[in-house]
């Protein structure tokens, strides 16, 4: 075992409604949705129209920038809708699923011919090349680049986040193959973090040709980006891949099995879910299918594709995000609480500061809501936002030269190291309730126009 | 939901965009987010908030200042039964002090909070709470005899040219409440400084404040050690109680809302100040001679270690920046004591310049941060 990595600073948040491990409910797909809008920085040019008749990996769209990016279909049927917004961006290609799992097969490479070039080939044109992200800025890495390294999290410290031991657990044979085709991407290897804890206890440390290392703390320890910056830095110029690991697993079955296969084993999680469990569906599942598991008796409800800190509100009739396998829901906070900031007790409410009592009871759990809790003011404590960022990087300086729109400060202060979630905790604790993931995006997408 | 909350959904309408006082609206909003945690919804980003916001921060430096006035109050009633040699009991002491201490609260809430509520209205902002803290705190570090309308002027001086030019609470250089202090000092000497200014109610009376006794020599100093620690001496108003401070420090450090850093880093700066101080000293009843520590009860020392250099706007804003600023903030009031015979208080100077300096510091830190990454790219 390598050295172990210990990490102090950050958060777990104590939110109820962690989800046990149990499959409370299969999905059958009825109807499913891809959205450009989970790939940053992405426009994309349609394939199909609505009324095709698709299959289990026939392209729906694809990137207009680098055209052999796919992204395909994740079930088999007819392409029931598109949904444009605003200025007729691009919004979700719905497709109703016939469940006769008629799918594209694909030539996967074996043996001697895995190299670089056919795995490149087979990733793309099966839509899975979009699981690769690459850092700095977390979009889908450039197929032309050879990367520094890949980096994969095996540790789960996001809020009610899907135990990854368990959702994987009969799928230790993809994984294996996964790693193997990844490995053939970079000269650097593939980094694969463990919970230092209990890692032994499960699967993922006998996996071969991974270079493993160990991290414990709270979140967000199991950030990748976190965990990268322990690893091997990420200097300007350099590029690094990473993969959410139950991604590895669908690009393993896809090289095992030449199918692209979209089952995946989510979580359900929240303190407005009736019975926290997972759920066996596929990518891009409908809200609406597994809208038996949430409670809308006690008002309104907000429904996450994600967590609690960098998911996205996609509402009831909303469907599951590309790169996430955990939904959250939450009870909306839209009440008016009299005196409720001076009220000395609060005992129901969490704060990671001690101007609550929240940190005398460190086993209670949470009903966690989506009130503000405050008003929006300037940056006030400066304090705050480094006990929950372990890297070595000053994050109100960083947040005020993306406001400024200073690139070289940018740079220096560590843009090409985060992105949205790593910065989260720092904005679930802000006094002043500035959106700084939201800053974090402006940097991001204004580093990627000035830097192309 | 109670009548409380029905009369505010009633009026709101009022007061929102396009009603008859939409003119209002920050002053609407302040009072209704004042009386009710807001409905307000996360939008993007996380779904979930801590509980903390800037509200309850500024109600915890609140409370903890809550001891020094109380203790302030009392012994402006004190000092004054001892000046007019008057025997008062316990409660008409404090009935003294509070009648002495009200108007000038009046007169700083009146006026600063005036000058945020026109401001936010004119910027179209929500009203800041940053002076509610400021408001109670200004009372408390000026003689109690001061002037009401010197105290108005001070205040809007402070409010104006020291927070809402630079953009209100959160860009502000320095620190309000000492900027107010400081505007009395420079414009209005006579009332700030000297024996004459620091018991109320009796005309003419020669209270010295142990600093400008003990800028003469250590002999001069007549009030004892546990005098000076409990507050009993003559001095602004929050000032004087040393022990009261600490029981503030106490709910800052506590509730990690004051730097524990700074407050330690400032008293080891008076501490080796002072030391040098005694062992620079030509002889044992001299100035210099007074033992390191004496500083720390002494004059606004604690005061302003606990409660005006841990402003989190104002002072430095990294970690390793907080030791330099705090020490250095020590070592430079005890040298003002020291050299500055003229006015023996250093404490609001010395704040006021590393407020300056604040930035600087941090800007070094950084730096050197950016210098470890940049080098950390070439080793990998």
């Amino acid at each position: 075992m390598s050295e172990q990595i210990r990490l102090k600073k950050g958060l777990d948040l104590p939110v109820k409604g962690a989800a046990l491990r149990k499959i409370s409910m299969t999905v059958v797909p009825d109807v499913v949705a891809l959205k450009p809008t989970d790939f940053r920085s992405l426009t994309p040019r349609m394939l199909v129209k609505e009324g095709d008749v698709v299959k289990t990996g026939t392209p729906l769209f694809a990137d207009k920038k680098n055209p052999e990016i796919l992204f395909t279909s994740p079930v088999s049927g007819t392409v029931d809708a598109i949904v444009r917004g605003e200025k007729r961006k691009l919004l979700e290609v719905r497709i109703k699923s016939d469940n006769k799992g008629a799918a594209v097969k694909f030539d996967v490479p074996t043996g001697p011919s895995l190299d670089r070039e056919s795995v490149v080939k087979v990733l793309l044109e099966s839509g899975l090349w979009p699981c690769i992200k690459q850092r700095p800025y977390g979009i889908i890495a450039d197929p032309s680049v050879t990367p520094k390294a890949i980096f994969i999290s095996a540790m789960a410290t996001a809020p009610l986040a899907a135990d990854l031991e368990y959702v994987l657990q009969s799928e230790i044979d993809a994984l294996q193959a996964g790693v193997k085709v990844l490995g053939k991407l970079t000269k650097g290897g593939v980094h694969i973090s463990l919970d230092a804890h209990n890692y032994t206890s499960g699967s993922f440390h006998k996996l071969e040709g991974v270079i493993c290392h160990f991290f414990s703390g709270p979140h967000p320890a199991g950030n990748v980006g976190v965990q990268i910056n322990h690893i091997s830095p990420i200097s300007k110029g350099e590029t690094v891949w990473t993969v959410d690991l139950f991604l590895v697993a669908a690009i393993g079955k896809l090289f095992l099995n030449g199918v692209y296969d979209t089952s995946r084993v989510i979580a359900v999680a929240g303190p407005a879910v009736v019975n926290p469990s997972y759920v066996k569906c596929c990518a891009g599942v409908a809200m609406e299918q597994i809208s038996d598991l949430f409670n809308f008796a006690n008002g309104n409800i907000r429904i996450v594709s994600g967590d609690l800190l960098s998911g996205k509100a996609v509402g009831r009739d909303g469907f599951l995000g590309f790169y996430d396998n955990l939904v959250t829901a939450l009870p909306e906070g839209d009440y008016h609480e009299l005196f409720g900031w001076a009220k000395p007790f609060r005992l129901k409410k969490f704060s990671f500061s001690r101007s609550y009592y929240s940190w005398l009871m460190p086993r209670k759990k949470y009903n966690m809501d989506t009130n503000t809790n405050g008003g929006e003011r300037a940056f006030v404590l400066s304090d705050v936002y480094g006990k929950v960022l372990p890297m070595d990087i000053y994050p109100v300086y960083l947040f005020k030269a993306i406001l400024a729109r200073d690139i070289e400060k940018m740079e220096n202060l560590g843009i090409y190291e985060i992105i949205e979630e790593d910065v989260a905790l720092c904005e679930f604790v802000c006094p002043s309730k500035i959106e700084i993931q939201s800053i974090v995006s402006q940097g991001i997408e204004l580093m990627i126009k000035e830097m192309s | 939901m109670s009548k409380l909350r029905k009369l505010t959904d009633k009026i709101k309408p009022t007061f929102s965009k396009g009603g008859k006082l939409s003119f209002l609206h920050s002053t609407f909003e302040a009072f209704e987010s004042f009386l009710f945690v807001p409905d307000r919804v996360t939008s993007k980003g996380v779904h979930v908030r801590d509980s903390m916001d800037i509200k309850r921060v500024m109600t915890v430096v609140m409370i903890a200042l809550v001891p020094s006035l109380l203790f302030g109050i009392y012994n402006i009633g004190y000092q004054h039964s001892l000046a007019a040699n008057a025997d008062m009991g316990f409660w008409a002491m404090v009935w003294y002090g509070f009648l002495k201490i009200l108007p000038l609260y009046l007169v700083s809430y009146i006026v600063g909070l005036g000058i945020e509520f026109i401001t936010a209205q004119i910027k179209g902002h929500e009203v800041s709470e940053g002076y509610l803290v400021t408001g109670l705190i200004i009372p408390l570090i000026i003689p109690v005899t001061t002037p009401l309308w010197m105290l108005a002027l001070a205040v809007a001086f402070a409010v104006i040219i020291g927070k809402e030019i630079f953009g209100g609470t959160g860009m502000n250089i320095w620190n309000p409440a000492l900027l107010a202090r400081a505007f009395l000092f420079f414009a209005y000497p006579s009332h700030m400084s000297g024996d004459q200014v620091w018991v109320a109610g009796v005309d003419g009376f020669s209270g010295a404040t142990p600093l400008a006794q003990t800028s003469e020599g250590l002999s001069s100093l007549h009030y004892s050690v546990s005098d000076m620690f409990f507050g009993f001496i003559p001095g602004s108003v929050g000032e004087t109680s040393t022990l009261a401070i600490l029981l503030g420090a106490v709910v800052l450090i506590y509730t990690g809302i004051g730097s524990w850093k700074i407050m330690f880093s400032t008293v080891a700066g008076a501490l080796v100040m002072g030391l040098i101080a005694n062992l620079a000293a030509p002889s044992p009843d001299c100035a210099l001679a007074i033992p390191a520590w004496y500083h720390l009860i002494m004059g606004g020392f604690a005061f302003g270690a606990v409660f005006m250099a841990t402003d989190p706007v104002t002072s430095a804003q990294t970690e390793s920046g907080k030791w330099i600023y705090g020490f250095l903030i020590g070592v430079l009031a005890v040298i003002i004591r020291l050299f500055n015979p003229g006015y023996p208080e250093g404490m609001m100077l010395a704040i006021l310049l590393m407020n300056t300096f604040a930035p600087l510091i941090d800007h070094i830190v950084v730096g050197r941060n950016i210098k470890r990454r940049l080098k950390r790219a070439k080793t990998v």
